[in-house]
């Protein structure tokens, strides 16, 4: 049996199933960011997944999916960064992390 | 890549994706990310990613996670005492994410392109950092330096997150 495109896909979207389930039927507030992350990781291995599938003229892979992949760690570190403050910010007031107890807007 | 390697790098991937999901210690969750995370790395290699793999352990399996675990640690949370399930959630939320696969699962069959196998790359030694590397610095300059200001403005944003009192 060879591996192909589908194999991958399929994967890919298992992930991002966990991850979505995740974000729906948890309620802690750190790993609903967690099931975030699952989710873009999905979306990465499907990106590289058609680069690899994308053999150009010079039997090499499509690298600009690989530098889109690269721009979407960064952007997830970075807002790894600026989520987890929010939650600090959000502890110090409330003293929860549940997302129950956190349903008004204002205090 | 042999395809043993696959489904062994994907069943570790998905088993402990899903152990993220239904473990109620934070700690334990994190600790399943990080081994979900080197899962995933493996895949981009057999996918010929060698940059993307290395920057997966690096990034995420590293710095991320250390963040993830310092703020759990900082905010001192315990394994989360049962509440009473909220069934509608509970039965919505399954509902969708199981459309979701035979949706997934209907497309693919219907996808004829991803049904053939893997092109064959050129043999020997891939340059793969030389060629993001050039890609990213002519084709892709300015996105790269938007992501610089992105990452400035992060870091300050934090910093004022952060502090005590807020002006």
């Amino acid at each position: 049996m060879t591996l192909t495109l589908n194999h991958y896909l399929f994967v890919s979207g298992l992930l991002f199933t966990i991850g979505f389930a995740g974000v729906m039927l948890r309620r802690n507030i750190i790993i609903i960011f967690m099931c975030l992350e699952l989710m873009l990781n999905a979306a990465n291995l499907s990106l590289v997944a058609f680069s690899r599938f994308n053999v150009g003229p010079d039997h090499l892979p499509n690298y600009n999916a690989q530098v889109l992949v690269f721009l979407i760690i960064t952007v997830a570190a970075a807002e790894v960064a600026v989520g987890l403050a929010i939650i600090v910010a959000l502890f110090r007031a409330r003293q929860t992390t549940h997302v129950d107890d956190i349903s008004s807007l204002k205090f | 890549m042999s395809p043993i390697l696959f489904w062994v790098f994907s069943a570790l991937m998905l088993i402990f994706g899903i152990s993220v999901v239904v473990n109620r210690s934070p700690v334990a969750s994190a600790l399943s990310l990080v081994v979900s995370f080197l899962g995933l790395a493996a895949l981009f290699v057999s996918l010929d990613a060698f940059f993307i793999g290395t920057i997966q352990v690096l990034v995420y399996a590293g710095a991320v996670m250390v963040l993830f675990l310092f703020i759990i640690m900082l905010l001192d949370l315990k394994a989360e005492n049962r509440r009473k399930l909220n069934i509608a959630a509970w039965l919505g939320g399954g509902l969708v994410s199981l459309v979701f696969v035979a949706q997934l699962y209907a497309v693919l069959q219907r996808f004829p392109l991803g049904q053939q196998a893997f092109p064959a790359i050129k043999a020997g030694k891939i340059d793969d950092v030389r060629e993001v590397g050039f890609i990213l610095f002519s084709t892709h300059n300015l996105p790269f330096q938007v992501v610089g200001v992105l990452i400035l403005v992060a870091t300050v944003g934090v910093v004022i997150l952060s502090k005590r009192e807020l002006k």
